[in-house]
């Protein structure tokens, strides 16, 4: 069988923990230069180790700074605010974990969270992220590929897509208690099968070497590299195969913003917001931001336009 | 020195002094938002903390600038001479708000700002509201004052639509209902429904 190679860094380029943290202290000199010139740390930042660890890599696809990652979040779960989740969080429990596999499979199954660890492992994938609101990150996740998983389980014929489950507590997520205007829970995703056996796609468990804090789906969430980032479900507690296109919650909320496909796409606007380009988060000034051309996949075109080909990417948002 | 006819103790400082201390404490928000951007003390994205920041004060000074005669009205507290301060202080930061959404975020590319005035809703009320500002702004000088006379008095009635327009731009800003936009907009509804209210005609002759 042909192994699939995923653009991947070699994980020299990825910041190694030690380095990372190191690179606080040194900031922590750094701040009166930083304060002058009006710039934030995260500029001090790519000054320090990181040029030469990120090296052969363009400026673009540096790792986004481990802070920015887990405090700038979408989990409307523990509140509507970027630091909601963050802060938020404290009184989320990811373990124990189970994770329930069913429907159309061979082998429906509940899967402990670390039997599922040990038997598909954990792999290191640096994936761009780009959120329907018009920023992006670049985030080093651990995680193994959901095809690997759905394979295990055995799909059976006839099956087309493949739903996810998000998890209901509202005592330990505070943003799922009252919620007036929020989504409704649980929060729902879906995939075509085809999407979902894609190389690329991971279910991920783990952040820059860690395990993911709650903040960023812990225990185990969906990461597809190619779509909008509220494409990737947090905290699953169910994988079922149907052959039903299943509701997803955005597209619920307003079928008219979110599509079910949701691929990164520069041509099709958000009706209130243009896709054109992206801020890039811990990157710029507070003067002055980075901004980039959004591109079509999300840079993946490559690897995953064949999978959308006869397709109206206008109509099938 | 004589108390004031109200009773009230008569200020040591001019009113134009008064005018300009109010309006310099008025920019302290300003100053705290950016020291602490620069500090960065406001997460991972400074730009449009700072950019949400300001739009929400200059909602609250155009707010607390049309408290002043429902005030003095009902409440018979006369702020009048504070007035317009508050009113340039709501120009000033929705300037700043301008300015930071249209250079600091979208580095002042004239097409891509000109697209997203056009084709997305909440910036177009938000822009119908800074130019309402700004006019108003250009007219709250003495001599404007003077040259408008009665229509002086037409033309800031103005602010009443912008006070809407922005209501309706911080609603609609987000991917999904926010409660504070109510908040506000409830306010701004209260305070100009307080225009509604008939004025008695007590005197008989």
């Amino acid at each position: 069988m042909a192994v699939y190679r995923y653009p991947r860094p070699a994980s020299s380029d990825i910041t190694p923990r030690r380095l990372f943290f190191s690179r606080r202290a040194l900031l922590g000199t750094a701040v009166g230069g930083v304060l002058a010139g009006g710039l934030r740390p995260g500029m001090a930042q790519a000054d320090a180790p990181v040029a030469e660890s990120a090296r052969g890599w363009p400026a673009a696809e540096t790792p986004t700074p481990r802070d920015d990652v887990t405090h700038y979040n979408n989990f409307y779960e523990f509140g509507m605010e970027k630091s909601d989740p963050a802060e938020l969080s404290g009184g989320f429990h990811p373990r124990p974990w189970q994770v329930q596999v069913d429907g159309m499979v061979d082998h429906p199954q509940t899967w402990d969270l670390d039997a599922l660890g040990a038997r598909f492992g954990h792999e290191d994938r640096l994936y761009r992220m780009r959120c329907v609101e018009a920023w992006s990150m670049v985030i080093p996740w651990q995680g193994f590929e959901l095809g690997a998983l759905l394979r295990a389980a055995g799909v059976k014929a006839g099956a087309r897509y493949v739903a996810f489950t998000s998890v209901v507590r509202p005592s330990e997520m505070p943003g799922q208690r009252g919620g007036l205007f929020s989504l409704s829970w649980p929060y729902v995703e879906g995939l075509r099968l085809d999407e979902a056996m894609h190389p690329l796609t991971l279910l991920a468990t783990g952040v820059y070497g860690e395990a993911l804090p709650a903040q960023n789906g812990a225990p185990i969430r969906l990461v597809v590299p190619w779509k909008y980032g509220f494409k990737g479900i947090k905290s699953i507690t169910r994988i079922t195969v149907t052959d039903q296109q299943p509701p997803t919650s955005w597209n619920r909320m307003a079928p008219e913003e979110y599509g079910f496909y949701a691929n990164v796409n520069p041509d099709v606007d958000h009706p209130r917001w243009s896709q054109s380009s992206e801020q890039v988060i811990g990157e710029g000034s507070l003067f002055r931001t980075a901004r980039r051309p959004t591109r079509l996949f999300n840079g993946y075109a490559e690897q995953v336009a064949g999978l959308y080909r006869g397709m109206d990417l206008r109509k099938d948002f | 020195m004589a108390p004031a006819p109200s009773g009230r103790r008569r200020s040591r400082f001019s009113p134009l002094t008064r005018q300009i201390f109010l309006y310099l404490f008025g920019l302290l928000p300003a100053v705290l938002v950016l020291a602490q951007g620069m500090a960065n003390m406001l997460g991972p994205n400074p730009v449009s903390a700072c950019l949400h920041e300001f739009g929400r004060w200059a909602f609250r000074f155009l707010l607390i600038s049309l408290a002043v005669s429902p005030l003095r009205r009902f409440a018979k507290l006369d702020f009048m001479v504070y007035r317009r301060p508050l009113g340039l202080l709501a120009f000033t930061y929705a300037a700043l708000h301008v300015v930071f959404y249209a250079g600091v975020a979208r580095h002042f590319d004239t097409h891509v700002l000109w697209k997203d005035f056009t084709s997305r809703p909440f910036l177009t009320f938000g822009l119908l509201t800074f130019l309402i500002l700004l006019v108003l702004a250009l007219t709250s000088t003495r001599r404007a004052i003077m040259a408008l006379g009665r229509r002086w008095a037409k033309l800031h009635k103005l602010v009443y639509v912008a006070m809407i327009l922005a209501s309706v731009h911080y609603t609609i800003a987000f991917k999904t209902w926010h409660v504070e936009p109510f908040i506000y907009a409830a306010l701004a509804a209260g305070l100009l429904a307080l225009r509604l209210v008939p004025k008695q005609t007590k005197r008989v002759a």
